[in-house]
């Protein structure tokens, strides 16, 4: 047994850029933060960069890409159709300009994309194209350990900004395994943290909680930081609820688009047009699908070669072998079996819908000096893998210019603060929960009174006060947890970020008071969308109050400052 | 849905400890262990990872598992996924990672 850590050890850090996050984003940013400056760049990371966050098991294709005859412009009018107007024009055109750059960038790289004999990308529909995923993370994680001007921090997580006059200066980090408190100073930041997951009851609550479709280690830390830091953020009640196999939620999308399966209910009524073909719609037909007692529902793979069936458990390998699994486990693959589906629980995720950092259209947020990208910058939904390196590169570009005009000191005393707050969860002898059951009631709360699963993602004026009352409660417990060992203080400081984030997801669920958004954001007591709603929905906290407000809809063509 | 270590194979390299994106695994006496099997992600990471094939994936009971475990072993490009089925048998299927998905 090790003995138990009782006290931190503090250390210093300096650098010119801070990249908290070293996902997709973070280490595209810092690639780009090389070809345009000179500083020093520090990754921050929480897990190993190899591996760590969204691309870890690998993905299925690059699902934004401008394909020939595909502007742009095209790419903004889809994702503005799809999130029904609720977007950031500027933020979507520069994101979408930036995205085929990022493809050539990751080939160089050695991602292996499929081509035909002329040597052009293979397409699928008419936004993708296809490529082997498996081992994205991996090739852009050995780009960056080649960079002597980057430095890679790894098993250190980041929990607090270190922010002067709405100027950041950088950050606070505790080791995962090593017993200390890192006091990290930077120039600029960057925010890539990814999105949230675990703040719903997920599909499976017992021993396979874990199983999700996003990283469940992804835990809303950037979002967190940026609502107690103050700085405005945009759209958290555009939650994103992901339409997946069942039980493994592994993609459906290279079902639906690769042998163009249908979805059908349990009569083997192809139902997706009756409700409409946006991503929230379907998972809305699924779930009135399911209600209505046509349930359950499937992807409809009876009857592929079975040239393609085999070539869908080999595709599965490549990003969710899980599903792989079970098809030979159980010998019923998918030429044999349809495949069922189900939605998942909500999480928020801006490179899926539009929630996060409300930034300017150079991804700088409102405290000055830090950036965000990724899955952790609102406003510009639909941007997956080659959105997030775009906004990476934009961020970098930005923090590049930043960098010259400023320095980073700050009163260093107020670690001592931070060191004593965090060393009363280790000296904490027993608490009267832990941080599991903690966990497990916000999920309980946030299913069952703020639109998850159980509610069949419903929620009223009337439930949303009750979750925040409860998220309220348990937000007191959190603070009076009892930690065995870093990893343990890691998961305590885990779930306060969700909590922080619970918090403003309800809020922002309240105050938009019409459904534009089944399933989405289902809200009972207003069940139509208003064009008066045609505008976005931030928040920020003030003098310890979260306070809602509205702003207008910002168009492509503008550059849009704070 | 989680991970299974056979510690008799395990060579305590420390490479799966390392690699996991939520930090689960460590070594303890020497031999790589998941003290929370239940925190797996299924992503796989520490099964391509490991030199000698000793991580295996199951789904969970509690989400349909049947007992099967699936385990990778790395040749260059290629890799070859073994799922070991409840019954006993075996099936590999190989996949080169110079070559795409095709759907
Ligand atoms: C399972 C899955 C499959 C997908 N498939 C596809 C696909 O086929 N095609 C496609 O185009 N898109 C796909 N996407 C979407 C795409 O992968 C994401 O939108 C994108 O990778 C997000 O990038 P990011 O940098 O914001 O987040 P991530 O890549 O997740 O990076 C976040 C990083 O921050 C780290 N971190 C988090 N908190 C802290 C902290 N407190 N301190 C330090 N570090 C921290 C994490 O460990 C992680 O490394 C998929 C997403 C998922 C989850
Ligand atoms: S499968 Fe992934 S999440 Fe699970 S232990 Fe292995 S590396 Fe970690
Ligand atoms: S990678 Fe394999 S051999 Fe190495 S420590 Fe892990 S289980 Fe053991």
């Amino acid at each position: 047994m090790e003995p138990q850590i009782k006290t931190l050890r503090t250390e210093f850090i300096e650098t010119d850029f801070l990249i908290i996050g070293g996902g997709t984003a973070g280490c595209y940013a810092a690639l780009i933060f090389c070809e345009q400056a000179d500083g020093r760049v520090l990754i921050a990371e929480k897990a190993n960069i190899q591996r760590s966050g969204c691309l870890a098991a690998g993905v299925n294709a690059i699902n934004a890409y401008i394909v020939p005859g595909k502007t742009p412009q095209d790419y903004v009018d889809y994702a503005r159709t799809d999130a029904d107007g609720i977007v950031r024009g500027d933020l979507l055109l520069t994101m979408a300009e930036g995205l085929n750059r990022t493809v050539e960038k990751m080939e160089s790289l050695g991602l292996t994309i499929l081509k035909d004999e002329q040597g052009r990308y293979v397409t699928r529909g008419s936004r993708n194209i296809k490529i082997n995923g498996e081992n994205i993370k991996p090739i852009l994680a050995e780009a960056v350990k080649e960079k002597p001007q980057i430095t890679v921090l790894e098993r250190i997580n980041v929990f607090e900004y270190i922010v002067e006059d709405n100027r950041i200066k950088g950050a606070y980090a505790i080791g995962v395994d090593a017993p200390v408190l890192y006091v990290i100073s930077a120039k600029a930041v960057l925010c890539a943290t990814g999105g949230a997951a675990g703040l719903y009851k997920p599909n499976h609550p017992g021993f396979s909680r874990h199983k999700m479709w996003y990283p469940p280690f992804n835990t809303g830390a950037g979002y967190a930081m940026g609502i107690r830091a103050g700085a405005e953020m945009t759209t958290f009640e555009m939650r994103f609820i992901a339409l997946r196999c069942k039980d493994t939620i592994a993609p459906t999308g290279t079902l639906a688009q690769g042998v163009g399966a249908k979805q059908i209910n349990a009569s083997g009524e192809v139902y997706e047009q009756k409700y409409g073909l946006t991503t929230s719609q379907r998972v809305h037909g699924t779930v009135m699908e399911n209600q209505e007692g046509r349930g359950p529902c499937y992807l409809r793979t009876i009857g592929i070669t079975p040239e393609q069936d085999e070539d869908l458990q080999k595709a599965y390998l490549n990003m969710a072998p899980s599903q792989t699994l079970r098809w030979l486990e159980s010998g019923k693959t998918p030429g044999i079996q349809n495949v069922e589906i189900e939605g998942t629980e909500p999480y928020i995720v801006g490179g899926h819908t539009a929630s996060g950092y409300w930034v300017d259209t150079n991804r700088e947020t409102t405290v000055k000096g830090l950036f965000a990208a990724g899955d952790v910058a609102g406003g510009c939904p639909q941007k997956y893998v080659t959105g997030a390196f775009a906004e990476g590169e934009i961020a970098a570009r930005s923090a590049a210019k930043y960098m010259n005009s400023t320095a980073g000191t700050f009163d260093r005393a107020r670690y001592e603060e931070q060191k004593r707050w965090l060393e009363g969860f280790l000296n904490c002898p027993q608490a009267s929960f832990t941080t599991d059951e903690v966990e497990e009631a916000m999920q309980a709360v946030m299913d069952e009174y703020a639109g998850g699963i159980g509610s069949h993602y419903r929620f009223s004026e009337k439930s949303l006060n009750i979750a925040a009352e409860k998220i309220r409660e348990l937000e007191q417990q959190a603070q009076t947890l009892s930690a065995g060992g870093m990893q343990e203080l890691v998961y305590i400081l885990e779930l306060q970020e969700r909590l922080t984030l619970c918090k403003s997801v309800i809020a922002h669920l309240a105050a938009r008071e019409e459904t534009r958004w089944h399933s989405f954001a289902e809200n009972v007591d207003y069940p139509d969308s208003s064009p008066k709603w045609n505008r976005y929905v931030n928040s920020r906290l003030e003098g310890g109050r979260l306070s809602i407000l509205f702003r207008p809809l910002v168009q492509e063509g503008e550059t849009y400052e704070h | 849905m989680s991970i299974e270590i056979k510690t008799k194979q395990c060579i305590g390299c420390g490479r799966c400890c390392k690699v996991c994106p939520g930090s689960l695994i460590c070594l303890n006496g020497g031999i790589a262990e998941i003290p929370h099997p239940e925190r797996c992600w299924a992503c796989v990471s520490c099964v391509k990872e490991c030199p000698v094939q000793a991580i295996h994936m199951y789904l969970g009971e509690d989400m349909g598992g049947l007992g099967g475990r699936l385990h990778v072993l790395r040749e260059g490009t290629l890799l070859h996924w073994t799922v070991r089925k409840p019954d006993g048998s075996i099936r590999t299927l190989t996949v080169d990672s110079r070559d795409s998905n095709k759907y």
